[in-house]
């Protein structure tokens, strides 16, 4: 052994291994710590930036307790008159589901590890067909038709924006991420060009009469219902049929697929129909949520989806905690609560990502010291 | 010859766990020969040159270079003490030149002239009698080229000693000789050259020394002129093992998959097999004896659909398929035809003859499907999908040698592995989980699949236990042909007899089983009959009773002789 | 001066964002790394840079320390933002798409928290006086081709030289084709990934500077530069990897982006509106294309790098 501690080491005196399996209650226990940490972050970079704020907190213990509780405001606290008691809490479950639903949209596509990240633009793209379909058929034809001819609408226009770079994908091996994320500003330019048709004059298209959604006790409960049904329809999908276990083959690997005896072509081109259509739901829900339509209408969501969606695994039930954790993450009152300017939800979302994103490499590596100068690294990994 | 010695291993050691890769090994290497490694597969060849590259680093013992003693930690270190290794799998970075790759590897900063290299490069080339064009993008080169570039790189870093591992594996002969020849000039300019190899006719004409390795030890190093393929087989394979494998004899052999002149050509454009023939029977066990890497893989995979063909033609025999008699038969003329050939049985399964009966006794037996038509169904299988295979009603099994990224979802749970072959079946759109997980259950407790759980991601298990799941799922198929290739690699010693019982089991049942090992001992002592390739050409059918070690590795590494033929 | 002229040094100005963005990212890009964090960086950049005139504004330095800080605060603010991406991606091998979204969202927000504490003011009235010299005192498009614009060419034209020139070039597209490769023959895989994710961050975050400070020069300018930063991602395929192609494909995106505004200008009929958004969704449209043609024509030298998007795990036996 004296040969060898006569020159320097290039063993590195960290060891990354794989970890065969952790326990579940570990795992999740890691994720937990990782979130909270990442509040705490976002509390810390608050403080630095609120600083100067007009109501600024005297002590640090007192600017956390606002903070804390300005996410809780956000999305739960109750209001003060009676009848709009529980709206809070019905806006939470609104933005959840939508955001929700285009995170479903972008799953069947992941699991199939075809980097869809054009959800923006197949949503945008499904929000403009119903939207013109409300605006060139309004009051011609009765609402509930009018609803069903909206749907119909979004559906077709965002499955034909998601199955175009798939056609692509399959037959030439076009590269798929940067396909998807070009086809987002075509479809913001498709809908600017159909507002100057619409609006001429005018910046904005004025909320059209007709293809409101139907009101269920309010006007959240719909939105909610057609979103849950769509995530039990999405999970069922793809955990129970034929589809969703031949997606899951072809993401694992094509050669097991093709082993198999799966078309992968047919079944690219397949998923990322699925993927539009719900992004085609989505798109409705829009229309007929805002009944009017702007370049920006999505606001980003069909991004962040792609964080949630990855979030949960790509499991529509699991991502039903990531979807909850980032629309109260974004519906944060900080800015009401300390007076202050700025898009901070953003900041605070993407902060608790890295911390998530961080966390999922201690799920997945365990982090060994060498303990001694061995030159085989498994002998001292163990 | 100069004696001075080039490069020495003294009683070097190295250990994967608890196997044995190489145990004190001494080998030395003069300046300007050209030694040649010689070995079996997996006798520790690879990783004694790899301890010397820099890639792996010696449990016990030292390294000499030149005289002195030096610790090799890297690849980086083996090229400052001048020793560059030309692997199997070349590692060359396809978008760029040959110039660029060779520049790639020069520690220099700053910026590059790439005329100078060009020149330079030319000016090796020219030197040693390679021809290459510096300009070329790599991935517009033939195998050899991309050699030739490897060599190259190592000869501008200035190696002296260079070591080839198995060099000759994927070239033609004539790029082989044009290869011997430039090796000769290095040798002549004073490079230490080691050469690992299989093939003996080319140690006999390459080398000045043979180092023989068998079960990582170094059973000897000869003078090539003193030995002959005869004496070097011998110290090769060693003497033979006996195994405790049951092995019965066949029962009623009949042709079941008749595969006739297959061409066909791999990724990267290589003619990989090369006229293969032959014919697997039912109730034997027929094993492919080859060099890893000779075209074992693309056999089994183009009988599973899996690869596309140049020519050949795959044909597959049903001889059982009962078909009730109708009158496709025509006319009572022909009927009785076949009643005379014994073609007619009843659903039991007992012979009927019609002998004696009245036309209308016979046209009453037809109508109630009371009769049943035997014949040979042969379809052809050249051309068509997995999938396509299957709705044949062709029962073809196949256990492929990359069990988690081809045979297996490493993700999934056993049962969902259950119906990677299955899950078309049942009601349209949704899987049923009810018959595979009852087939994952059986599979556990028969094959003691050591598992967590029934939905533990197959990754997780042990190598031994991912094989009884995929040979598990494989057989349950019911099988007419099942083929397996390697299918105890890296299996312990009692997973791999699970392996062999399962393998004879179908045997006795009647399946065709097609074996492809890489332990001469195991196929010898499993097997009926064994076929040899060897550079994608069969080079041989020998009975696996009657042959020896010997004769089997001589057909493995003899690439002159002729191809022969299966005899009947 | 010829409105027609005009128009053109209008364009090429404002294509000289797309000209940071885009070299940066083909940096990044080159060493296996999509980093779509880059609109998030330029927005930080644009931030970090005002900061840092914000805070040097009341002191009366000479005028090129003042350019030097301000330039320097935003490749700081951009290397750091991009630290987190790379830190990420590289040591703790996340996905990198979802990575890069998550920092877009994040720059760009902070990026918007910091310009509401800024006085605009301040950093706006270096504009004139220093950042666009030489031209400052005409009226014309002319002006806006200040310091940073003749910087955005420098960069890439270097970036070229060193991409495909030297050794250091070779080595990052080596990565980028086959980290496998290059590490086996020496080199630090590890190490080049960061230097190349870090470097390309701060001249992505130069662009967002330039944008607000020397071609807008107005306080609404921020808002703009997400946009901005995804046509950077654009161009990077429309020059196919190549920073030299950059330099032309940033003056056809500047182009067509700026007929739209020219357009309204020269008369705001109906038809001229419509193909507005028609000639601003042109360069997506033509980036499209770009993609499927290379990938039809499967010539290798114009594909994405082999291993963009993929983790490097050297296998350890």
């Amino acid at each position: 052994m004296s040969t060898l501690t006569k020159k320097k080491s290039h063993e590195p005196l960290v060891h990354l291994v794989k970890r065969g399996s952790l326990p579940s209650w570990a795992a999740w226990l890691i994720r937990l710590a990782a979130i909270a940490v990442g509040f705490t972050f976002c509390g810390l970079v608050a403080y630095l930036l609120i600083a100067e704020g007009p109501k600024k907190p005297d002590s640090l213990g007192e600017f956390f307790g606002k903070f804390f509780t300005s996410f809780y405001d956000g999305s739960f606290k109750l209001n003060a008159a009676a009848a709009r008691r529980y709206n809070r809490i019905w806006e939470f479950l609104r933005d959840m589901a939508i955001l929700q639903c285009i995170s479903l949209a972008v799953t069947p596509a992941f699991r199939m590890r075809f980097w869809n990240i054009g959800a923006e633009g197949q949503t945008l793209i499904g929000t403009l067909a119903a939207i013109a379909a409300a605006f060139y058929l309004g009051g011609k034809v009765p609402e509930g038709l009018l609803l069903v001819i909206m749907l119909l609408a979004a559906l077709l226009a965002a499955g034909v924006w998601a199955v175009i770079p798939s056609l692509f994908k399959a037959q030439w091996n076009t590269n798929e991420t940067l396909f998807t994320l070009m086809m987002n500003y075509v479809a913001i330019y498709v809908v600017d060009f159909f507002l100057k048709i619409w609006v001429p004059t005018d910046s904005s298209l004025d909320a059209l009469p007709h293809g409101k959604l139907p009101v269920i006790g309010n006007n959240y409960l719909f939105i909610v219902l057609v979103v849950a049904a769509v995530t039990l329809v999405t999970f069922v999908y793809l955990k129970f049929t034929k589809h969703g276990y031949e997606i899951s083959v072809v993401g694992e690997s094509v050669r097991t697929a093709q082993y198999s005896g799966i078309n992968v072509k047919k079944v690219i081109i397949r998923t990322m129909l699925v993927s539009g259509l719900i992004c085609g739901v989505a798109g409705f829900l829009f229309a007929g949520k805002d009944n009017t339509i702007t370049t920006t209408s999505i606001g980003g969501l069909g991004f962040t989806a792609i964080i949630v969606s990855w979030m949960g695994y790509f499991n529509p039930l699991m991502m039903l905690f990531s979807s909850a954790l980032v629309t109260v993450l974004q519906r944060g009152r900080v800015t009401q609560t300390f007076g202050v300017k700025g898009a901070y939800e953003d900041v605070f979302v993407g902060v608790v990502l890295f911390f998530v994103i961080a966390c999922e490499f201690f799920i997945q590596y365990k982090v060994v010291l060498r303990k001694r100068h061995h030159a085989d690294g498994k002998e001292a990994a163990k | 010859m100069d004696n001075k010695i080039a490069l020495s291993m003294r009683n070097v050691t190295k250990r994967f766990g608890k196997v044995v890769a190489n145990r004190n090994v001494n080998l030395d290497v003069y300046q300007g020969e050209i030694l040649a490694v010689l070995g079996e597969n997996g006798c520790g060849k690879t990783t004694l040159m790899n301890m010397i590259a820099g890639i792996y680093f010696p449990d016990e013992g030292q390294i000499y270079k030149d005289g002195q003693e030096v610790v090799i930690r890297s690849p980086k270190d083996a090229f400052a003490l001048k020793i560059g290794m030309i692997h199997q799998h070349f590692k060359l970075v396809d978008l760029f030149t040959a110039s660029e790759n060779i520049v790639l590897g020069v520690d220099e900063d700053g910026r590059y002239n790439l005329k100078n290299v060009n020149s330079q490069v030319s000016q090796i080339a020219e030197k040693y009698g390679f021809h290459i064009d510096p300009k070329k993008k790599v991935y517009d080169m033939s195998v050899s080229e991309k050699q030739t570039v490897e060599i190259i790189k190592v000869l501008y870093r200035g190696a002296d000693l260079l070591i080839l591992d198995e060099p000759t594996a994927v070239l033609t002969p004539q790029e082989i000789e044009r290869l011997f020849n430039v090796l000769r000039r290095m040798k002549e300019d004073g490079k230490s050259i080691i050469i690992i190899t299989h093939k003996l006719h080319e140690v006999l004409s390459i080398s000045d020394r043979v180092a023989i390795l068998r079960k990582g030890e170094h059973i000897a190093t000869v003078n090539t002129c003193d030995a002959t393929e005869s004496s070097l087989t011998e110290m090769m394979v060693g003497k033979k093992v006996s195994l405790d494998i049951a092995r019965s004899q066949p029962v009623n052999p009949q042709a079941r998959l008749l595969v006739k002149g297959l061409n066909c050509k791999n990724a990267e454009g290589v003619q990989i097999l090369k006229d293969v023939s032959f014919t697997a029977n039912s109730g034997e066990i027929l094993g492919i004896a080859g060099i890893a890497g000779s075209g074992q893989k693309e056999l089994l995979e183009a009988i599973a659909g899996l690869q596309l063909l140049d020519s050949g033609e795959i044909t597959f025999v049903n001889p059982k398929k009962d078909k009730p008699v109708t009158f496709f038969h025509k006319s009572l003329r022909r009927v009785k035809e076949l009643d005379a050939q014994g073609s007619f049985h009843d659903p039991e399964g007992k012979p009927i003859s019609f002998k004696g009966m009245k036309n209308s006794q016979i046209r009453k037996l037809v109508a109630a499907d009371k009769v049943l038509f035997r014949e040979d169904e042969v379809m052809s299988l050249r051309g068509r999908t997995p999938l396509e295979i299957r709705s044949l009603g062709v029962r073809l099994s196949f256990v492929p040698e990359d069990r988690l990224g081809m045979g297996l979802v490493g993700s999934m749970g056993i049962t969902d592995n259950m119906m990677l072959r299955s899950y078309r079946k049942g009601p349209a759109g949704f899987l049923s989980r009810k018959k595979p997980k009852e087939l994952a259950e059986e599979i556990i407790r028969e094959l003691e699949v050591a598992t967590p759980g029934i939905n533990t991601p197959v990754r997780r298990l042990s190598g031994g236990n991912v094989q009884k799941v995929l040979v598990g799922r494989e057989i349950a198929f019911a099988p007419k042909v099942l083929m397996a290739a390697y299918p105890v690699r890296g299996l312990d010693i009692n997973s791999s007899y699970t392996i062999y019982n399962l393998l004879n089991k179908q045997k006795e049942n009647g399946v065709a089983v097609i074996f492809v090992g890489e332990d001469l001992d195991v196929l010898l002592a499993l097997c009926d009959r064994i076929m040899v390739i060897n550079s994608g050409r069969v080079t041989g059918f020998v009975d696996a009773r009657t042959t020896t070690k010997e004769e089997v590795g001589l057909l493995m590494t003899q690439t002159d002789r002729p191809a022969q033929e299966e005899n009947e | 001066m010829n409105p027609w002229l005009n128009f053109a040094i209008e364009s090429l100005g404002f294509g000289a964002i797309f000209m940071y963005g885009a070299t940066g990212e083909i940096l990044t890009e080159k060493s296996g790394h999509l980093n779509l964090g880059i609109p998030g960086i330029m927005c930080m950049g644009g931030a970090g840079g005002c900061l840092a005139l914000c805070l040097v504004g009341g002191l009366q330095l000479p005028g090129f320390l003042v350019v030097l800080i301000g330039i320097l605060g935003a490749i700081l603010f951009g290397m750091l933002t991009g630290l987190i991406y790379s830190f990420l991606t590289i040591t703790l091998r996340a996905n990198q798409n979802v990575t890069g979204l998550a920092l877009t969202t994040f720059g760009a927000g902070l990026s918007k928290v910091l310009f509401g504490t800024m006085d605009h003011t301040v950093y706006l009235q270096f504009s004139r006086t220093l950042f666009r010299q030489p031209f400052a005192a005409r009226s014309d498009a002319l002006q806006k081709l200040g310091i940073l614009f003749y910087l955005a060419i420098l960069v890439c034209v270097v970036a070229s030289y060193v991409l495909m020139r030297t050794k250091v070039g070779l080595r990052l597209r080596s990565i980028g084709e086959n980290p496998g490769t290059a590490d086996a023959v020496g080199v630090n895989v590890t190490r080049y990934k960061y230097i190349a994710t870090l470097i390309g961050a701060g001249i992505a975050a130069l662009g967002g500077f330039y944008s607000i400070i020397d071609f807008e020069a107005s306080q609404e300018a921020y808002k703009n530069l997400e946009e901005y930063g995804w046509l950077s991602v654009a161009l990077v395929i429309f020059a196919l990897w190549r920073p030299h192609m950059a330099i032309v494909g940033s003056i056809i995106f500047g182009f067509l982006y700026r007929c739209a505004s020219q357009l309204t200008q020269l008369g705001g009929i109906f038809s001229a509106m419509t193909a507005q958004s028609m000639l601003k969704m042109l360069p997506y449209v033509f980036t499209i294309a770009v993609l499927i043609f290379t990938s039809i024509r499967n010539k290798r030298e114009n594909h994405p790098p082999a291993s963009l998007g993929l983790p490097y795990f050297r296998e350890e036996r």
